[in-house]
């Protein structure tokens, strides 16, 4: 690692403002801060980390110890706060700052662990982390893997293995286990191996009513759809009772009701007879919203 | 006698970063990986025994790395070989193939002459 010949003398300093600009993670924060809307916690710890590794990299320059930094991280919170757009862009940050050789993110639940009959786990475990080898395993809905009620339980042996690997290659993969807030925690507590080995815990909080509505519009944007100013004031009603029903999932809810609103646009235009103008065919009007089941429900 | 076979074979034997290099860059083609061991280098013993099953969608070379750890810590004296698969169309066979272990000591092979019906002579290979 620390090739310096021992002729050449050590530099003394190093300029963080250069191997920032080297590491080109600027930009990439930049695009962060831009592309996710809210989350300002989890903007934070994210810059805490970058700022955290580079000061890594530059003591390694100055040759001072560099024992590689435990990476691995636990992501909670409640459904659809983002948390695997996270884990995609910090398999990126990692790679751009030299701590993930590859960069990829490969992403599994329990399923592609744990194995369905004795000796079965152990291989497909191993598969899994070897393709993950050099990049970032993501390990959705983690707690499902230990299962406390079934003793027999073969999660067991995927989180031993698991634990095995994030312990002894820590250079070549970093795990990030995501999953609910509350259901992580039990999860934790029962298995404390896990808890000590990462480094880094953290939390999504559920997203505000305003935020939300901004997310919407950028789902809009991105899919090349306008909401009309009704649909817009609509869309904000439907948001306020959306929250207050079961199963509420942040930005995934309101995706599925972008979604759904394209139908009933689709809808709407098929059954009107005559041309059809190009600012109609991208503009979601405040009807194709209120004809949701929410406001229904509400009356 | 040194067993010369696959690539490289005439080379002195590969470091552990040589090896890695040829393996990421198969990984770099696309090919997909195994791990094979013998006691038995006859040349004309074409399937060695498989270490696990041959590795698919890898990105790194670190995973073959580790199984090639437990392979050696499992076959000291034995070999073993690195195959690299090449699932495209029109090729679909092994493109790289090369030693990665060896026993200290090497038995090597015999010329074994067999006289057959009138003058005719057979040869054939047997380990010494």
């Amino acid at each position: 690692m620390n090739a310096t010949p021992n002729n050449i003398p050590k530099p003394t300093s190093v300029d963080l403002r250069a191997l920032y600009a080297e590491t080109n993670i600027g930009s990439l924060l930049t695009e962060l801060d831009k592309d996710l809307v809210g989350l300002s916690p989890v903007k934070r710890r994210i810059r805490e980390i970058a700022s955290f590794l580079l000061v890594a990299r530059a003591r390694e320059r100055l040759g001072f110890s560099s024992a590689p930094p435990t990476l691995h991280m636990a992501f909670t919170g409640n459904p659809g706060t983002g948390k695997t757009t996270v884990a995609l862009r910090m398999a990126g940050i990692l790679h751009r700052l030299g701590y993930s050789r590859k960069g990829h993110l490969v992403s599994v639940t329990r399923d592609d662990l744990v194995g369905q009959y004795i000796g079965h786990t152990a291989p497909k475990t191993r598969e899994i982390l070897k393709r993950a080898m050099g990049g970032v395993l993501f390990i959705d809905e983690a707690y499902y893997l230990y299962r406390p009620e079934n003793e027999k339980d073969y999660g067991q042996e995927a989180i031993e293995i698991l634990l095995q690997v994030m312990e002894n290659q820590r250079e070549d993969l970093t795990v990030i286990l995501a999953g609910y807030t509350d259901r992580m925690n039990t999860f934790f507590q029962s298995n404390p191996g896990f808890r000590s080995r990462i480094a880094h815990h953290i939390d999504f909080p559920d997203y505000n009513n305003d935020e939300l509505l901004q997310i919407a519009e950028k789902l809009a944007e991105e899919a090349e759809y306008r909401l009309s100013e009704g649909a817009r004031k609509a869309l904000g009603e439907y948001i306020t009772l959306r929250r207050q029903q079961p199963n509420f999932a942040n930005a995934r809810s309101l995706r599925n009701a972008f979604d759904r609103a394209r139908l009933r646009q689709a809808e709407r235009l098929f059954q009107r007879e005559g041309a059809i103008s190009a600012s109609e065919l991208v503009t979601l009007e405040a009807s194709d919203i209120l004809a949701s089941r929410v406001f229904k429900m509400d009356k | 006698m040194r067993v010369t076979q696959g690539t490289f074979s005439f080379l002195p034997d590969l470091t552990d970063e040589q090896i890695r290099a040829q393996i990421e860059y198969a990984l770099g083609k696309g090919w997909a990986l195994g791990i094979e061991f013998t006691d038995d280098p006859h040349p004309r013993n074409t399937y060695w025994e498989m270490w696990g099953q041959p590795m698919f969608d890898l990105r790194d070379a670190a995973g073959v790395m580790a199984e090639l750890r437990a392979c050696r810590e499992a076959t000291a004296e034995q070999y073993i070989r690195i195959n690299a698969f090449d699932a495209t169309r029109g090729f679909e066979t092994v493109r790289l193939s090369f030693m990665v272990q060896r026993p200290a000591t090497e038995s090597g092979f015999r010329l074994q002459r067999e006289e057959s019906a009138g003058r005719v002579v057979r040869y054939t290979l047997q380990r010494r």
